[in-house]
């Protein structure tokens, strides 16, 4: 490619038709023409509607004037939202590290299950992942709702007292993790279950006379060998559970007592609801440079690793 | 350092193949074997079960004296060389060496030492720092050998290691192994498909068909003494003759009846020994290195008579002559200097001081 390009270089003392020829020609700019359509839609959709919310985000309540970081401030000095940081945090974390032990464990299983089973298995366990969220978090809150939850009937009849789902504050916490696990950890299923399928047989068989046990055919193996798919997930998974908005919108809604918000739920409630705009923008963004920080050591280990062992 | 024995030992796969047909063999201590044979016809099944890798259906495999049936891989104390070298990706060659020490907590000092030992022996000791990507092929295995190397267990399995290697490479790996082994002489159980490989690294070759043992013994007994027409067949390149012809009784003394109408006089030595087959259809055999340019005719039981080459192919040191006989090819092997043009008739010698003679129905070599 580079040096496709030097050779095409058109020349500056060129006449004006030819070169219009030559830089017609040359492989980039081909290249760049064809993905033309591309970068207009990731302009369009990802890069204005992100410019404009960072252009938002430093406006005065009324988007009459420009602020700068006053927004984030007083978002800081709050109470209030300093929870949905807690919470944002807490839920995303504990969430990811859930789904993607879970996660594994299901691949696991499922990997050692002969083919014909394997199937029809992996079928069912997909089933979280398809239904939309809204709607199967709707089940959920049939299950946990006071009145006729059916999960404390069930409790009940183990004489276990019946739990306050959503009502108490751990609690509201607890479940919308459970619903989020029972969502996402499908997604790192079926990753993981790619993933080792993809470690050769023949490096089993080399540890297995090399001396190791089961255990630490995982420890030695199969997971240096999952590295890559393992970071990619999790920093996948993080930002869109950072960015969940469903589940905890129709199963607590933030209560009780605001105290479930994260951000996404709160950044509705404070931009569209409450109707300060440029409060909610900052409160969307708040994430925003976290998780590129990560991103970009996570993804930097992912490339030197692919160029070193693949 | 072991004895590998293998009795009676059977391996059915799920779905009915039997891969492994009841085999016998006894691997003595220091003992290098090479288990050749055509593609699929249970080498490495066998070298498998050896490993523990495979279960074994039925029999029993011991090493060193102690049955392993049930013994799984880590505790049977052998060490494998795979096809595809098998290391680890995201270890460094020195890690992926080390790494069977590390698990049978070796001291760091010894691993070291011994690493550095094998990295040696290997000529790769500048290679230790680098990760199997930015390896070549012979120097991956290099690393799989020394892998095993540094372990210094009582058996050595190799399979193939040396198919995904140019020509060139081949040979000079192959050299190395046996050099290798002359150093460290343990017992090894090596599985190749390729007949040279086998006569040059065994002291004794093992060949195998369809699961079953055809014949054991040093290179040059089944070279020159093979028990059966597929080894007889197998082992030697290029391969070695078979003419159908008929074996008649002519007053006291055997003749062969050629298909081109050409009659061999069998040596009287071995009336006895083909005395049975007098009347019948039989195959003639003989290497190209019997059937040449008339030579030593004052040797007893040379025969010649008039072929004429289709192809002749100059090897350098020798020339390869392909010749019809009734629509029956033969190979002769003959000295460069003598000439021969395609389609001339020439004279051809055979030396029935070697030849073989074959039960067709039963494949047996007489
Ligand atoms: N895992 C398996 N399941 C079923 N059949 C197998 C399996 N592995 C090998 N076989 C069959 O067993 C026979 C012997 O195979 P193998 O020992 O690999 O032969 P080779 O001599 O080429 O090494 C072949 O017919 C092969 O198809
Ligand atoms: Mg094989």
């Amino acid at each position: 490619m580079a040096d496709g390009a030097t050779l095409a270089m058109p020349r500056a003392e060129a006449p004006g038709g030819a070169s219009l020829k030559r830089f017609a020609r040359r492989r980039s700019t081909i290249a760049f023409l064809m993905t033309l359509p591309l970068i207009a839609v990731i302009g369009g959709l990802v890069a204005w509607p992100a410019g404009y919310a960072i252009w938002l985000s430093m406006l005065n309540r009324r988007m009459t004037q420009f602020i700068g970081l006053g927004n984030f401030e007083i978002l800081l000095d709050s109470e209030t939202f300093r929870m949905v940081i807690f919470q944002s945090v807490f839920f995303a974390v504990t969430a990811v590290i859930l789904k993607a032990l879970i996660g594994f464990w299901l691949a696991h299983m499922l990997h050692h299950l002969p083919a014909k089973g394997q199937k029809k298995w992996r079928g069912m366990l997909l089933v979280p992942w398809v239904i939309p969220p809204a709607l199967s978090t709707l089940g959920w809150w049939w299950m946990f709702e006071p009145t006729y939850s059916s999960i404390n009937w069930v409790l009940a009849i183990f004489a276990v007292p019946a739990v306050p789902w959503l009502g108490e504050p751990w609690w509201a916490r607890i479940s919308v993790i459970i619903v989020n696990v029972w969502y996402g950890a499908p997604f790192f299923m079926i990753m993981y279950l790619a993933a080792l399928k993809s470690v050769p047989e023949q490096l089993y068989e080399a540890a297995a006379i090399d001396g190791a046990t089961g255990w630490q055919k995982l420890r030695y193996v199969t997971l240096p060998m999952m590295r890559n798919i393992i970071s990619i997930t999790v920093l996948f998974s993080l930002i869109v559970t950072f960015a969940n908005y469903d589940i905890v919108r129709v199963l607590t809604n933030g209560g009780p007592r605001d105290l479930t918000h994260v951000f996404a739920s709160y950044a509705f409630q404070v931009g569209v609801l409450a109707g300060n705009i440029p409060r909610g923008a900052a409160v969307s963004l708040f994430m925003f440079p976290i998780l590129a920080v990560i991103a970009f050591f996570v993804l930097r280990g992912v490339n030197r690793r692919t160029k070193e062992e693949l | 350092m072991a004895q590998v024995s293998i009795r009676k030992v059977v391996k059915a796969y799920e779905g009915g193949v039997q891969a492994v047909k009841g085999i016998d063999l006894e691997i003595a201590d220091h003992e290098f074997v090479v288990l050749v044979g055509p593609s699929g016809c249970g080498k490495s099944t066998t070298l498998r079960m050896i490993a523990g890798l495979e279960e074994i259906t039925s029999g029993e495999i011991a090493i060193g004296g102690m049955v392993v049936n049930d013994i799984p891989p880590r505790d049977r104390d052998i060490a494998m060389v795979f096809q595809n070298y098998a290391l680890y990706p995201h270890m460094s060659v020195y890690d992926n060496m080390a790494f069977g020490l590390t698990l049978r907590k070796f001291p760091k000092d010894e691993i070291k030492r011994r690493v550095e030992n094998a990295a040696r022996i290997l000529d790769i000791t500048p290679l230790l720092d680098r990760k199997p990507k930015a390896l070549s092929g012979g120097q991956r295995q290099r690393v799989a050998m020394g892998r095993a190397i540094v372990r210094d267990p009582k058996v050595f399995l190799f399979d193939e290691p040396l198919s995904n290697l140019d020509a060139k490479l081949r040979v000079q790996m192959r050299t190395e192994i046996k050099k290798v082994h002359q150093t460290v002489k343990t017992t090894t159980v090596y599985v190749t498909h390729d007949q040279v490989e086998a006569m040059t690294l065994a002291d004794r070759v093992v060949v195998m068909n369809h699961g079953v043992i055809e014949q054991v013994g040093p290179p040059q007994e089944l070279y020159h003494s093979p028990n059966t027409r597929f080894v007889a067949g197998f082992i030697g390149s290029p391969a070695m003759n078979f003419i159908p012809a008929r074996m008649e009784n002519g007053s006291g003394a055997l003749r062969l009846n050629l298909p081109n109408g050409i009659v061999l006089p069998v040596p009287a030595e071995r009336t006895a020994r083909y005395g049975a087959m007098a009347g019948k259809e039989v195959l003639f055999g003989i290497r190209p290195e019997h059937l040449t340019e008339p030579k030593n005719l004052d040797r007893q039981n040379i025969a010649v008579f008039e072929l004429t080459p289709e192809v002749i192919e100059p090897m350098g040191m020798e020339t390869l002559l392909h010749l019809w006989m009734q629509g029956h090819e033969v190979c002769s092997r003959i000295d460069p200097t003598t000439p021969a043009e395609p389609g001339r008739p020439m004279q051809v010698a055979a030396d029935l001081n070697h030849m073989h003679i074959i039960d067709p129905e039963s494949g047996r070599v007489l």
